[in-house]
């Protein structure tokens, strides 16, 4: 092949690549966040009786659903601007996986929510408690427990998904690991460096929500 | 005679087309123990349940001392309750389900505690000393701290009984809680049920427990196709049925 690994360039360049780690783990993080706050909201919504909150719940995850995320993000910094909105790189990335991840999350909720007894509700009804107070100490600690096995392989994704904040040049992982390649032309080097680093994030995370999992679980 | 507490007038509901309450009358004094008894479809626990909202219903009144439970009167037309003062005036009645229904993520005190502290508004340790009162007093003192899933199903049953007894309701209702019992854990419940009845609360109880309802209750009410169609003293109506239906309903239920 002739050709011979060398490391070095990437390991100088290494900070960046940690630094671009580090942003991709912030978007993720911040993204997540409030796109859970949408799921749990649209998951109520989607369990909901009246059709008039239902049905606009499952057109939007639907719809989400039913996009290449690469597609929204490019949509949200190029065409949006045209029609006179106008956000950072970060704020329009973050702004689309928030949005993305609220209608993934959305569908695992609803399916932690629908596998909740009804007759927990009655009891908590019984006892005085009012809907809203129902759902805060009682439906969603239950949903959540429910949830946490197919939360981690749907956090995990979220969080590759990051990746795609390269193609509007945002400094994540993908794209400092791009900019070190065209640089140094390492290119096996940088992209194996930067998939070890992918790699070793996604197993932390995974073993994270195992712990969460075996923490949070219902002694019986 | 004690006071009146519990006031139903033609109380009906139905499902759909289907009419399962026609027209319900019954009058509760403070301090009776009273057992519905009837055939699977005859009304009765629904009615228990239109007792603290849990169903709504489309005609007639409850009125707990005093009180319109769940709708307000103008006229000719009704409205139901806001939520709020819905979720108050179910604070007055406790129940206990067929199903125990506790709070699987919580310990035994923290199902007790949980309507203590959010209701009640008392604070943690309050609750908390009022929580292993009433589990001592269903002999559970030493599970304060277990989860429902390590508990048996009277066991769970008794902690669900104290999360409902322990918020001082004026009023229990028992929706057949022993039905989904295994037989030998059928009499530490009703022991239970026994020692409230002695201390004198007000209670309601659906029951297929013949032989409970006959010794425990001041009153028994026999439900036919959505009507009180007898009720009077236990010993009395289980000696001699006044109506055919009783009759016959007495022969097919075991009583033992």
């Amino acid at each position: 092949m002739g050709y011979t690994l060398n490391f070095a360039v990437v390991w100088r360049n290494f900070d960046q690549l940690l630094e671009g780690l580090a942003l991709s783990l912030g978007l993720a993080f911040v993204s997540i966040l409030i796109g859970a706050a949408i799921g749990l909201l649209v998951a109520f919504a989607l369990i909901a009786k009246s059709g008039w909150i239902k049905r606009p719940a499952a057109t939007y995850v639907t719809v989400i659903r039913n996009l290449p995320i690469l597609v929204l993000v490019l949509f949200a910094y190029f065409a949006l601007p045209q029609m006179g909105v106008r956000l950072g790189k970060l704020e329009s990335f973050v702004a689309v996986l928030s949005i993305y991840s609220g209608a993934y999350l959305a569908e695992v909720f609803r399916a932690g929510l629908i596998s909740i007894p009804k007759g927990l509700t009655e009891a908590g009804l019984a006892i005085g408690l009012t809907p809203m107070q129902i759902r805060t100490s009682i439906i969603v600690p239950l949903m959540l427990r429910n949830v946490l096995p197919s939360l981690s392989s749907t956090v995990i994704s979220l969080f590759k998904d990051t990746s795609l904040a390269a193609a509007i040049a945002v400094p994540e992982l993908t794209f400092e690991a791009r900019k070190i390649n065209v640089e140094s032309f390492r290119v096996i080097e940088t992209w194996i460096v930067a998939s070890g680093l992918y790699v070793a994030t996604c197993s932390v995370l995974a073993a994270l929500m195992r712990f969460a999992e075996r923490r949070l679980s219902v002694p019986r | 005679m004690s006071k009146v507490l519990l006031e139903i007038q033609g109380l009906r509901k139905q499902y759909g087309i289907v009419e399962v309450l026609k027209g319900v009358d019954c009058t509760m004094r403070e301090g009776e123990v009273i057992s519905i008894i009837g055939s699977s479809g005859s009304g009765k626990t629904t009615m228990l349940r239109c007792i603290n909202m849990l169903e709504d219903f489309q005609g007639g009144h409850i009125r707990l001392e005093g009180e319109e439970i769940g709708y307000e009167h103008s006229g000719s037309s009704r409205r139901r309750k806001s939520e709020k003062e819905i979720a108050r005036q179910r604070a007055l009645t406790g129940m206990a389900f067929q199903q125990f229904n506790l709070f699987p993520h919580m310990t035994a005190a923290q199902n007790v505690m949980l309507g203590l502290v959010k209701v009640k508004k008392m604070s943690h340790d309050e609750a908390r000393v009022l929580a292993e009162k009433w589990l001592d007093r269903v002999g559970l003192s030493a599970r304060a701290d277990t989860y429902p899933g390590q508990l048996s199903g009277g066991q769970q049953q008794r902690v669900a009984i104290a999360r409902a007894i322990a918020m001082a309701p004026r009023l229990m209702l028992f929706d057949e809680v022993t039905s989904a019992l295994d037989p030998e854990l059928v009499g530490e419940v009703l022991q239970v049920i026994k020692a409230l009845a002695a201390d004198g609360m007000s209670m309601l109880l659906v029951t297929h427990e013949m032989r409970f309802a006959y010794e425990v209750s001041s009153r028994v009410i026999f439900m036919n196709q959505g009507v009180i169609c007898e009720e009077g003293d236990p010993k009395e109506m289980f000696a001699k049925p006044r109506t055919e239906r009783l009759a016959e309903f007495l022969k097919t239920s075991s009583f033992n």
